[in-house]
């Protein structure tokens, strides 16, 4: 939290501010090649950080603000994740870091990502494209429309390194068998003239995140990358991808929709809603007590054994357009807790305190109310 | 992490020895999927469906017989198709059981053996039908790619460009284009009919293109770092190209029967060029009483182009299983 008040946005808790993942030295040993020696990257300076960002698509019923000043940070080696319904500016935000975003319709309206301390936005397409993949890259949803279907995946395993590190072709295929059976694709030399739709789900989304993983990059963003798979599959891919984390020391952003899927791997919270983040919370202090009526009103929403045969909690209402957000805080139609200042006042991420008034590392909430919510 | 330690550095990735000590999920055993052995690309996908359709082969056993025609007519007949013996052969009808004979299918006005016209007739179609497809494939996959793929201004050109040639009335430009050359040999042919063909190829590429940019794995390979010249050449043109091929395979029979009638007319091929457009014409004048004369160039003509049509629509529907 010590940079907190150095920040412009200092009457926020920035989400970025606490680590508190199981501390992360380099233990792992690895050698890296400090790819941005020339930028400042001392140890104070999160490894993505993005500040008040926000993206408008023009469309025909006016400009829809998908995301309205999001702030978060990832630090290398954590796992930040990004919880949110669709439309709520996760997989947007996301686009935006990639640079991937459709413009036109979408655009960036305003604010920076920090990458190692450089903003991204500044930087010329050329140098965006040779961090895209190298140093940062993405894993989508669903692997089987995210490959291309007339190239086999040895092909577009060894592209990484045709692309990034100039392979020969030879090279390149040796390099695509290597990261098969990194992710634990059997009989990988048979297979990698393959074509994606000889594969399984399971593989073949192993065999996207063995194409983030290609040339080890610094921080890996998966969109919702088991939603496609069926529950047992998905365990074993998020056990894959948390691994092989952990073993390159990366940071992940990790967005879903799914709290189970969340629990297991992520460090850091994030909670979108209507493209801001309503609450920022380390994993366990979010399940045990969230501060935002959203976030409750989600964790209420998931079924238990405990209440069995009683009727299943949900949030009223609808997610607001987003062509008309509505004013002051945009969660306040459906919130049970709104009153006349929610209507009129957008409320700041407030840093969340504990019982003896000190700031709970990493916690914020974007509630007038955050305190009733968290103790009632 | 489990119990085999792998270890960050690039050395380590290599290394495949660290691998395999990882039991494999059971569930997520190697997928039934196709037998082992080949992979199977789209195309070769394709390629299996069609060698059992019978169409596709009687298709390619026509255009493989035409163009063997066309590159070789020596091979078929001895006679030349231009020496005429009015005092022998006029209008002689056709002697059906003499196979491959000059007098086979008989002789025209002139005094010339049919069998010999058709046989050497074949090339002019078969090169103008190839080299306008050519043309056409080349140019008009570019503008559509582009226009497709950029979008914006470059797609409001570019269409606007497609649109006015459209507009052009293919036959009747081509003649006006024809008429202005004094010597119209088959490359003169073929750049009229290119000039004016390409629109149909350009507008399918372009549909086609933007159908397959929104592709998931486009914007993957974009966001793994491919830049513009590898994702138009690697992952949208081979996806984007079957519908093309198809709409090409058909084209080709359609500018070989443009040729024959502007060949027909007398603004194609003319003497001493031999052209089954130039044979029709010169077939009606006698058509009550040796119908022969008309009759096998046209058969011919026919016979090719429902070959290219029969072989586009094979490859339809082996590229495009949907429509099955």
């Amino acid at each position: 939290m010590s940079d907190r008040t150095e920040r412009p946005t200092a009457d926020e808790p920035n989400a970025t501010t606490g680590t508190t993942g199981p501390v992360e030295t380099t233990s792992s040993g690895a050698v890296r090649i400090d790819k941005s020696a020339e930028a400042p990257a001392d140890r104070d300076t999160p490894l993505l950080e993005v500040r008040d960002l926000q993206v408008e698509f023009r469309t025909r019923e006016g400009v829809a603000r998908a995301v309205n000043g999001v702030n978060y940070s990832v630090n290398a080696g954590e796992t930040l994740a990004v919880l949110g319904e669709s439309g709520s500016g996760k997989s947007v935000t996301a686009q935006a870091i990639m640079g991937i975003l459709d413009t036109p319709p979408g655009h960036i309206a305003g604010g920076e990502i920090r990458f190692r301390g450089e903003d991204l936005l500044t930087l010329s397409e050329d140098k965006r494209r040779a961090i895209r993949g190298d140093r940062i890259a993405m894993i989508f949803q669903d692997a089987l429309s995210s490959l291309n279907p007339v190239l086999s995946v040895g092909y577009q395993l060894g592209e990484m390194f045709r692309v990034h590190r100039g392979a020969s072709r030879r090279e390149a295929r040796e390099r695509a068998v290597d990261l098969m059976e990194r992710v634990r694709i059997p009989a990988a030399r048979e297979r990698v003239n393959d074509y994606p739709h000889q594969f399984s789900g399971g593989m073949r989304q192993r065999i996207m995140i063995a194409m983030a993983l290609a040339l080890e990059p610094d921080l890996i963003i998966a969109d919702e990358p088991t939603t496609a798979l069926d529950v047992t599959v998905q365990a074993q891919v998020m056990e894959l991808l948390a691994e092989l984390q952990r073993e390159f020391h990366m940071g992940l952003i990790l967005i879903t929709h799914d709290l189970g899927v969340v629990a297991d791997v992520a460090d850091r919270i994030a909670v979108m809603y209507a493209g801001r983040i309503v609450e920022t919370a380390p994993v366990k202090e979010l399940y045990a007590a969230p501060a935002h009526p959203y976030t409750k009103g989600l964790l209420e929403s998931i079924p238990r054994l405990d209440h069995k045969g009683k009727e299943l909690y949900a949030i009223q209402g609808l997610p607001p357009s987003l062509t008309a957000l509505p004013s002051g805080c945009s969660f306040h139609p459906r919130c049970p807790l709104s009153t006349e200042r929610s209507t009129t006042e957008r409320p700041p991420l407030h840093p969340v305190l504990d019982a003896s008034e000190a700031p709970v590392a990493g916690r914020g909430s974007a509630c007038h109310y955050w305190k009733e919510t968290l103790h009632g | 992490m489990p119990d085999v330690p792998m270890k960050a550095t690039p050395e380590a990735a290599t290394l495949k020895a660290t691998q395999p000590a990882v039991p494999v999920p059971v569930d997520e055993q190697p997928d039934s999927g196709p037998a082992p052995g080949k992979p199977r690309s789209l195309w070769s996908d394709a390629w299996h469906d069609l060698r059992r359709k019978p169409s596709f082969l009687i298709s390619a056993g026509l255009i493989l017989l035409f163009l063997t025609i066309a590159a070789f007519p020596g091979l078929f007949t001895d006679a030349s198709p231009r020496d005429g013996d009015l005092t022998q052969f006029y209008l002689q009808q056709p002697q059906l059981t003499h196979f491959f004979s000059p007098e086979w299918l008989g002789y025209d006005a002139q005094g010339r053996s049919i069998y010999a016209r058709i046989i050497h007739g074949t090339r002019a179609s078969i090169i103008i039908g190839l080299t306008v497809t050519a043309i056409v494939f080349v140019l008009g996959s570019l503008v559509g790619m582009l226009a497709g793929y950029f979008g914006g201004w470059v797609d409001t050109v570019l269409s606007r460009v497609v649109d006015t040639f459209m507009g052009i009335p293919f036959l009747l430009g081509a003649m006006v284009i024809l008429v202005s050359f004094d010597v119209r040999g088959p490359m003169v042919i073929s750049l009229a009919l290119a000039v004016l063909g390409w629109t149909t190829i350009a507008r399918v590429m372009r549909g086609s293109v933007i159908q397959v940019k929104q592709a998931d794995y486009v914007q993957a390979a974009r966001s793994l770092g491919a830049g513009t010249t590898r994702i138009l050449m690697r992952h949208i043109l081979p996806n984007a190209i079957a519908p093309v091929i198809v709409v090409a395979m058909i084209a080709l029979g359609g500018y070989i029967s443009a040729e024959a009638t502007l060949s027909y007319l007398g603004i194609g091929l003319a003497d001493p060029a031999v052209s089954w457009g130039g044979d029709i014409n010169f077939g009606k004048d006698s058509i009550r009483v040796a119908s022969h004369v008309l009759i096998f160039p046209s058969i011919m003509l026919s016979a090719t182009i429902l070959a290219f049509l029969m072989m586009g629509d094979a490859v339809r529907d082996a590229l495009d299983p949907k429509l099955r």
